[in-house]
């Protein structure tokens, strides 16, 4: 039970008291101070009430002394508030901080190196580009502390043989070139900054122009001497038809090291391989989003048909966002993780094509079709951050190379990518105030 | 969580295998503690006084990794944290991504409550759910108690979503707490200058708070020992989200290694993650850069460690996108992909309703019910085991074949002749090129529908012959 007595009582009690008088006193149960009975303080009773309790204060704080405990901990913290007593199973409050050290280890499970991948090749080594790409080579996670990336991420723009119908916000940077490859390869690499470009031969297709081999292999050549970039030869995902297109690519794209998009398990990949083989290519090893059958191929392209491992890329497949892009990411995260912690039927750099994110209806779609939804707002300014938030994904699951559409797009995609590379200088920001800044 | 096996975790159960929890046996419980699916509690028997010592024992060993901080009140309740692993495909990520948008006290009366309906009423429609914004932020511009007050009561009155409260300011957020401290507001933030104040603040009110120490791990670390040591341990941990160049790699690094020393057990610096991409306004002033860039960063973090982020642009495209990589992040990685194939009804088809072909991936069927069901088309769709992969994939990779449609017709035990009165297949548009292989398999009348099934409304209107 508590026992209830009046502020003048404990001002007695303790009056005249020392360290001394204390030896052997005990305190026993809950002190509490009732103040709340009666109504209003008048102020002058608030004032000799208040002088009391200080009093008071001063005493009880001699006895915590007494007692060990440290009593100047609570007072510089509690200084200045209005809070009136103290709880006494409240927290108590510190006086400085305490220090510690932040420390955290290197991912010691990461002890293998992804395959370096060259593509192109100048004079020097027989071919005609002005540069070479290298992609591959990291020994961590792509931006991590654990080890620097050795190769910034690039990005490919895409290049179609034939007009194809794409959405709106793309299709306005390309009227002009959209029936000359060559045309629109320059305009990718002068205007829009692409490191390399990509020549879908899609015509050849046989339910579209069904444009023989050597037709589509002129339209290689053009764009060889367009630009002098590396390049990637894609066919039109026709499993009986690419073989043979991307066969005819090759030899005359012989000594360049372009990128032949793609081998997969359900055509004749051996095809594909043996060309690049002797053409002297890397081959696209593309499956579709399942690492046991990435394995598979991978083990194909290297045992069976000899291709040299610096000649292997991977494309696992990308979904867009909102459609599939969690499996592509997951997909790719154990792909890369796979490599790193050494199996050597995972560890080669991966490409991507980003320009899937266009098919996602809200990177396209004039409004939404539901009904129950918020309003989509413009466009043309969903589709491209949809095609940006897409690449930026897979780049952090360690995607080394971007197949892109939108001009703009690919500058934002560069911009963090090379940022996160550690290449971009910018002025320093103090955010130290940052709330009352904006 | 401290244990890797069901068999760590049977060992602390009763162990007469009851079934109260809903899973026959003691050792099928142990594994859905493991993988996060039922919780210690959903276990009756445990929870008696016998075996109080063993729940006690091992609800500390399940414990997630990462503390876990609730803001916000009653059915509006956000957790944040929770995790227990680094890569979403080791188990799952829990508690997604808050994102918190904001407003502040220098907005006139009529632009503030627009801008907090716009933030609470956002909505998205997505696989079956809708996906919508958690939080409202409200920032000190003016630094003056009473005008905060006042704006976060007018927020408070406009919205039950939960708040952040934001200066740096004790008297201010005090004056903030005081009108909503009902609501269990995050506070933010403690720095070198303010924490005994803010702590003080923290314990009076009992609100989580955030620590905010930019690119500084050491103070970061500090502080939170400082005030777990105090007894406060709903922490948010802001440790500074610097918008560009080697100042944002720096910050990119510093939620790696925080995260990791976290998960690998470091339990003072293991709580939840704040991001702010709201930086992303200080470097850039048109607004449409700004806002691209805003997302960038919000994405970064919502794919490494950030538990709570603050947020400026509510233009769609931001909140689309923001909302979007925020799902695939979370999703759950265990979850089937695909639905089962099988002929499906969508309202209440007759022999006249049309009869539409699509994959059994997830996703793929969800997007097109959801797009029928919504227009209140009543009709036939028909899922196809396409291995759980989408229409154009599944064409491209032989997935999707006119004999897999056959097929799939007759294990649903569904005859097109005598089940419609038109015998007709309506392919998806991604999918044309099977046209004649499947009118020679099935011997029906094929028709291509649009490519996205956002536009079958339209074709109907358009191209469907037995209309209505």
């Amino acid at each position: 039970m508590t026992k209830k007595i009046k502020l003048s009582n404990l001002t007695d009690m303790f009056k005249g008291m020392d360290v001394e008088a204390l030896e052997g006193v005990t305190i026993e149960g809950d002190i509490e101070l009732d103040l709340s009975g009666g109504g209003v303080f008048d102020s002058t009773l608030a004032y000799s009430l208040g002088h009391e309790a200080a009093q008071i204060a001063v005493h009880l704080v001699n006895i915590s002394r007494l007692l060990g405990y440290p009593v100047e901990q609570i007072f510089a913290g509690s200084m200045g508030t209005e809070s009136a007593v103290q709880d006494v199973s409240a927290p108590t409050l510190l006086n400085d901080l305490l220090f510690s050290k932040f420390e955290v280890s290197n991912a010691e499970e990461w002890k293998h190196t992804i395959q370096e991948v060259t593509l192109g090749a100048t004079s020097a080594d027989g071919g005609t580009r002005k540069n070479t790409i290298t992609i591959g080579g990291e020994n961590a996670l792509p931006y991590y502390f654990d080890s620097p990336m050795p190769h910034r991420n690039y990005v490919t723009m895409d290049v179609f043989d034939m007009p194809i119908s794409m959405a709106k916000a793309v299709r306005t940077h390309y009227e002009d070139v959209m029936n000359d490859p060559a045309e629109w390869a320059k305009k990718n690499v002068r205007e829009f900054d692409a490191d390399m470009v990509t020549i879908h031969l899609i015509s050849t297709d046989p339910l579209i122009n069904d444009t023989p081999p050597k037709e589509a292999a002129k339209v290689v050549e053009d764009v060889l001497q367009a630009v002098d970039v590396p390049i990637v030869i894609g066919g039109s995902g026709n499993p009986e038809k690419d073989p043979e297109v991307l066969e005819k690519a090759a030899e005359v794209a012989e000594g360049e090291r372009v990128l032949l998009a793609s081998a997969s398990l359900n055509l004749d990949y051996a095809r594909i391989a043996e060309a690049a083989n002797t053409y002297g290519h890397a081959v696209l090893s593309w499956t579709q989003l399942e690492i046991n059958a990435q394995k598979e191929l991978n083990r194909k392209l290297m045992k069976q048909c000899n291709v040299p491992r610096e000649n292997i890329v991977m494309d696992p497949t990308t979904a867009a966002l909102g459609y599939g892009l969690d499996y592509a990411y997951t997909n790719m995260e154990r792909i890369r993780l796979a490599g790193l912690m050494g199996d050597e039927e995972l560890s080669f750099p991966m490409s991507s094509g980003t320009t899937n994110a266009w098919g996602a209806r809200e990177a396209w779609m004039t409004s939404s079709p539901l009904k129950q939804d918020s309003d989509w707002g413009p466009r043309e300014y969903r589709g491209p951050i949809w095609e940006i938030v897409t690449g930026l994904s897979l780049s952090l699951a360690g995607n080394d190379l971007f197949m892109m559409m939108h001009p703009g797009s690919v500058q934002v995609l560069k911009e963090i990518t090379q940022t996160l590379f550690g290449s971009i200088e910018n002025k320093s920001i103090d955010i130290n105030n940052w709330i009352g800044e904006i | 969580m401290k244990l890797n096996s069901p068999l760590q975790a049977y060992k602390y159960l009763p162990g007469d295998n009851c079934g109260k929890c809903g899973v026959p046996t003691c050792m099928a419980f142990a594994s859905h503690l493991i993988e996060r699916s039922l919780k210690l509690t959903d276990c009756t028997p445990i929870l008696e006084d016998k075996h109080k010592a063993k729940f006690i024992e091992l609800e500390e060993l399940l414990a997630p990794e990462i503390h876990e901080v609730e803001i916000g009140v009653g059915e509006r309740v956000v957790k944040i944290g929770g995790d227990d692993v680094l890569y979403r495909h080791k188990l799952t990520f829990f508690n997604q991504t808050a994102l918190a948008y904001d407003v502040w006290d220098t907005m006139d009366e009529e632009n503030l409550v627009d801008r907090v309906n716009r933030i609470k009423d956002f909505s998205k429609f997505y696989v079956g759910e809708f996906l919508k914004l958690d939080m409202i932020t409200v920032r000190s511009v003016s630094d003056e108690p009473d005008k905060f007050a006042d704006t976060v009561k007018k927020v408070l009155e406009a919205s039950d979503l939960p708040l952040v409260l934001c200066s740096f300011n004790p008297k201010v957020l005090k004056a903030g707490l005081e009108v909503a401290m009902d609501r269990n507001p995050l506070i933010y933030a403690a720095t070198r200058g303010n924490w005994q104040e803010v702590a003080k603040l923290a314990i009076e009110y009992d609100v989580p708070v955030t620590l905010f120490a930019p690119d500084d791990l050491d103070l970061l670390k500090s502080l939170t020992k400082t005030f777990t040591e105090m007894g406060i341990e709903k922490l948010v941990l802001d440790p500074g989200t610097f918008p560009s160049g080697k100042q944002l790699k720096t910050t990119f690094e510093n939620f790696l290694k925080i995260r990791r020393a976290g998960i690998e057990g470091d339990r003072d610096i293991a709580f939840p993650l704040m991001a702010v991409p709201l930086t992303a306004w200080m470097m850039h002033d048109d607004p449409l850069s700004a806002s691209y860039w805003e997302t960038v960063l919000a994405s970064l973090f919502t794919v490494r460690y950030g538990d709570i982020m603050l947020l400026h642009s509510i233009e769609p495209h931001s909140l689309l996108s923001e909302l979007h990589i925020r799902d695939t992040i979370y999703t759950d990685p265990r979850k089937p992909v695909t639905v089962k194939p099988d002929v499906y009804e969508v309202g209440s088809p007759t022999a006249d309703s049309p009869f539409f072909v699509t994959t059994n991936f997830a996703l793929t069927y969800y997007t097109v019910e959801s797009d029928l069901s919504s227009n209140g088309i009543d009709c036939y769709l028909m899922a196809v085991d396409t291995e759980g992969i989408g229409v154009e994939a599944a064409v491209a990779g032989g997935q999707l074949t006119a004999a897999k449609i056959k097929k799939g017709l007759e294990d649903a035990d569904f005859v097109l002749k005598e089940d419609t009165s038109h015998n007709i297949i309506i392919l998806p548009g991604l999918a044309a090129r099977l046209q004649g292989d499947v009118e020679d398999e099935t011997a029906a009348k094929v028709m291509i529908g649009p490519p996205d099934s956002g536009r079958i409304p339209g074709w109907m209107d358009e191209k469907w012959p037995l209309i209505k």
